[in-house]
Formats: C-alpha cells, structure tokens, sequence
C-alpha cells in the first residue's frame, strides 16, 4: 500500500525541516518553558502574598487564560503585540515584530498561568515549619522565598515541571496558523509544496511522537529518583 | 492606539448573506458546542474502557492500556488532526479512502473523533487514578459477596471511581471544548474561525477576538456551574465533599 509513496522526499527535506523547523520548535520551547517558570512564580507568588487584590489580579489573569484556547491566544497575541509596541515605543504605526517575538511573547504569557498553578502547589507543599524557621533565624521575606521555600518547591515540582514543558514542546505547533515555520510548519510547507502529505505528516508525528516519549520517559525516571531522596 | 474602534460591527450583515456578523459567530459557537460534545462522547466512552484496562489484573490489557495512552499522548493533536484528516484516507483501499474524502461535513466528523481519541487517554489516566484511590478493601469485598469482575466494576468500583475523578473531568471537558479551536487548521468553522473570518473580513481584529473571548468565558462558566451542581448531587455520603 505503501508502493505510490516516496519517502525520499522526507530525507531531502531533512536539513530544511531540523535546521529551520526543529531549531525553531526547540528555541521557543526552552524560552517560553524558561519564561513562563519565571512569570509563572511571580504569579504563584502574588497569590501566596496575603496581599488580597494582588492575589486577586494573578488569580483572575490565570483563570482567564485557563478558560481561552490556545489558537485564540495565539490570534490575540499576534494582532496585539504590534500595538502595544507602538504604545511602548511612542512609534506613528503599528510595529511589526517578527514571527518569533510574537510567538514567544505569547507562548510565556500563555504557559505562566500553568507553571503559576504548578509552582504553587510546590510552594504549598512545603511546610509550614520552613519559612517559620527562616524567620527566626532573621532572614527577610525574599530571602525566606529565595533561599529556602522556593528551591525545596521547585526541586518537589521538578516532574510536574517537566511534563508541563513537553505539552509546551507539543503545542508550539499551534504557531502553524500564523504559518510560521517551525517543525511542524517546515514539514507542512514541504508536503503542500511537493505534493507529499501523507509522508511529510507521518515523519512528523514519528519525531514528535519518539520526542515526547524520550522526555516522559526520563521524567519517569527522575520521579523515582526524587521518591527514594524523601 | 489609533485603531478605529466599531463596536456596532455585530450588526452589520456579514459578506456570506447568511444574516449579521454575530449570527455568524453564533454559529461558529454552537458549531464549537457541537464538536465539543461529540468528541466528549467519544472520549468518556473510549477513555473508561481504556481506563478500566489498565487496572485489571490481566497483563495484556495492562499493556494495551499503556500503549494507547503513551500513543494519544505524545503527539500533539495538531498532528493527530492531520493524520486523521489527510493521512488516514490515503493508507486505506482506494474505495474506503474516496468516500472517507467524500464525506459531507468532514472537517467536523475529523475534528470530533480526533479530538475524542485524544481527550479519552487524558480520560483514561484520570479513571486509573480513581479506580486506584479507592482502598483494596472495597474489591475483596465486592468479590468475596460473590459478585463477577464485570459486577464488581459496573456496582462497585466505577460508581465510586467515577464520582472521585468528577473536578478533573470537569477540566477535561472544558479542556475538549478548548480544544476544538484547533480544528480551524482542517477549515472547520468553530468560533475561533469564525471570529478569525470576521477578522479578515471586517479588519475590526479587536470587536472580533473580544466577542469570541466572551463567548468561550460564558461557555466555561456554564459548565463550570452545571458540574458544581452535578458534584453536588453524586456527593458520597461520609467523604469530605460528601452531605
């Protein structure tokens, strides 16, 4: 059944599809993972303050993300993201800012609703004798944070984060409805351009498929790992 | 900002003849409750038998469980909607593959079962926790009443697994609406498409997403209420949620 395929075209487009695509795919996963971490405490923070209305401002912000599709998100960013640059820069229009910054922008502020709720299950999950202790040994609040709630947190969270970051690595394919070019996009452009779909897809769920498993797979691992430490 | 805001834009009549713009983005929302619910049927169907699998005592239906839910879950559905949709045609006989094309209505057939296989491995992991969390005490006694395995699942496990698992099901079930916006990509006219052709028709970006925004945020806390009542009603009497 296979016998009017070419799979060929799959090993000619190798270069274009990991060099343009894939770097592209990984660049923004780490970014926007790497991102979204930081946003995401800040906002895991704000709710954890005791401060009711900041609470309630990151509350709101992850609530709505939560209750948006991601295409949408992507659609709001993209048309956003120029405007409030000109808003930011004084500039006469519009600017425009590139596949990848509009992308990433997107992808952090999207993800930091859901790195937010993992960090501050973390945070939760520390008790309360820690930050107790840290006060009577005369550290301040940030350094509370910084030196003995947050590492503990972050190292309990680490799987959860990881996993996170693998449904991130899957849906920057969602970019494809900008017609952006990242493994998924590369892999579509190549089919639509030679006629090759069911090749050109079945690849790309194979790469994606033996990616994500690989990654489960040692958040598996590591899971054990940090259940025998405790 | 100078954008030209025109919020009245709604009831103007939309370039298809098919009424205002906001008929059209009233039809691109039932269109997203539609696909919505069909692939939910789907994936709770699918996702329990799947479910119930891999926590029975035989090893190949263990094994099967995993394989189906490692499968479902490392590819994105972006890609499983195009395999679905541009790929599967063409692996079957030639016959098979023409009517599959010729299907009316494809692009909402695809995007339901698509997304329906994808949601029911999600499903699948939530029933095996439930299942799991309940103690062992509960199935020796089901067994030594004399009950069969079928029995011991359909009267004792499921019921109480099922009622655990309802708040996560309830995050799946928006997460399955959410999750029909990524249909656009096969040309299904939900509401994120129809408010991306208002868009392009229109130029009005901002009235287009917002009103689509709303609508997905009215849709969430419909259901978020009805669950609330629903966990309400099926509450297990001496459990913490319970009366």
């Amino acid at each position: 059944m296979f016998s009017n395929f070419d799979f060929g075209v799959i090993i000619r487009a190798l270069p274009y599809l990991f060099y343009e695509g894939m770097s592209f795919t990984l660049m923004l996963t780490a970014l926007s993972a790497l991102g979204g971490l930081i946003f995401g405490t800040a906002i895991a923070l704000m709710r954890l303050s005791g401060l009711k209305t900041l609470g309630r401002i990151a509350g709101l912000y992850v609530d709505f993300m939560r209750s948006l599709p991601l295409v949408l998100v992507i659609f709001w960013f993209y048309f956003l993201v120029p405007y409030i640059g000109q808003w930011l820069t004084g500039a006469s229009r519009p600017i425009s800012v590139g596949a990848f910054a509009s992308s990433l922008i997107t992808f952090i502020m999207f993800e930091a609703a859901y790195f937010s709720e993992i960090m501050r299950a973390g945070i939760q999950s520390i008790s309360r004798g820690q930050p107790a202790a840290a006060n009577a040994l005369g550290l301040t609040y940030a350094q509370t944070m910084r030196y003995v709630v947050l590492p503990q947190a972050f190292r309990n969270m680490l799987p959860v984060l990881i996993t996170q970051t693998i449904v991130l690595f899957q849906d920057t394919s969602l970019v494809y409805v900008l017609s952006i070019t990242d493994f998924l996009g590369a892999a579509s452009k190549v089919a639509q351009r030679d006629g090759r779909l069911v090749e050109m897809y079945l690849f790309a769920a194979i790469v994606y498929f033996t990616i994500s498993c690989i990654a489960s797979f040692g958040v598996r691992r590591l899971q054990a790992r940090i259940a025998i430490l405790r | 900002m100078n954008y030209h805001w025109n919020w009245g834009i709604f009831f103007q009549p939309n370039p298809m003849g098919t009424g205002t713009y906001l008929d059209m983005l009233l039809s691109g929302l039932v269109l997203t409750l539609e696909t919505g619910a069909l692939a939910w049927i789907i994936a709770l169907i699918t996702g329990s038998i799947v479910g119930v699998m891999r926590t029975l005592p035989s090893k190949g239906a263990n094994w099967f469980g995993f394989a189906y839910v490692e499968f479902f879950r490392n590819m994105p559905l972006l890609v499983q909607l195009f395999l679905w949709f541009f790929v599967l045609p063409e692996l079957l006989p030639n016959s098979a593959g023409l009517w599959l094309k010729q299907l009316p209505n494809a692009p909402f057939w695809t995007a339901a079962i698509g997304i329906g296989f994808f949601m029911s491995a999600r499903v699948a992991v939530q029933l095996q926790a439930g299942i799991g969390s309940l103690p062992r005490g509960q199935k020796m006694a089901a067994t030594a009443l004399g009950l069969t395995t079928v029995q011991v699942y359909r009267y004792v496990l499921l019921p109480m697994a099922f009622r655990i698992i309802l708040p996560p099901l309830t995050s799946e079930f928006l997460n399955t609406i959410k999750n029909t916006a990524v249909a656009i990509t096969i040309g299904l006219l939900e509401l994120t498409g129809e408010a991306r052709s208002m868009q392009e028709f229109s130029f009005q970006v901002f009235e287009a997403f917002t009103a689509a925004t709303l609508l997905y945020l009215l849709v969430n806390a419909v259901v978020v209420t009805a669950m609330r009542f629903l966990e309400r009603y099926v509450a297990i009497p001496g459990y913490i949620t319970g009366k």
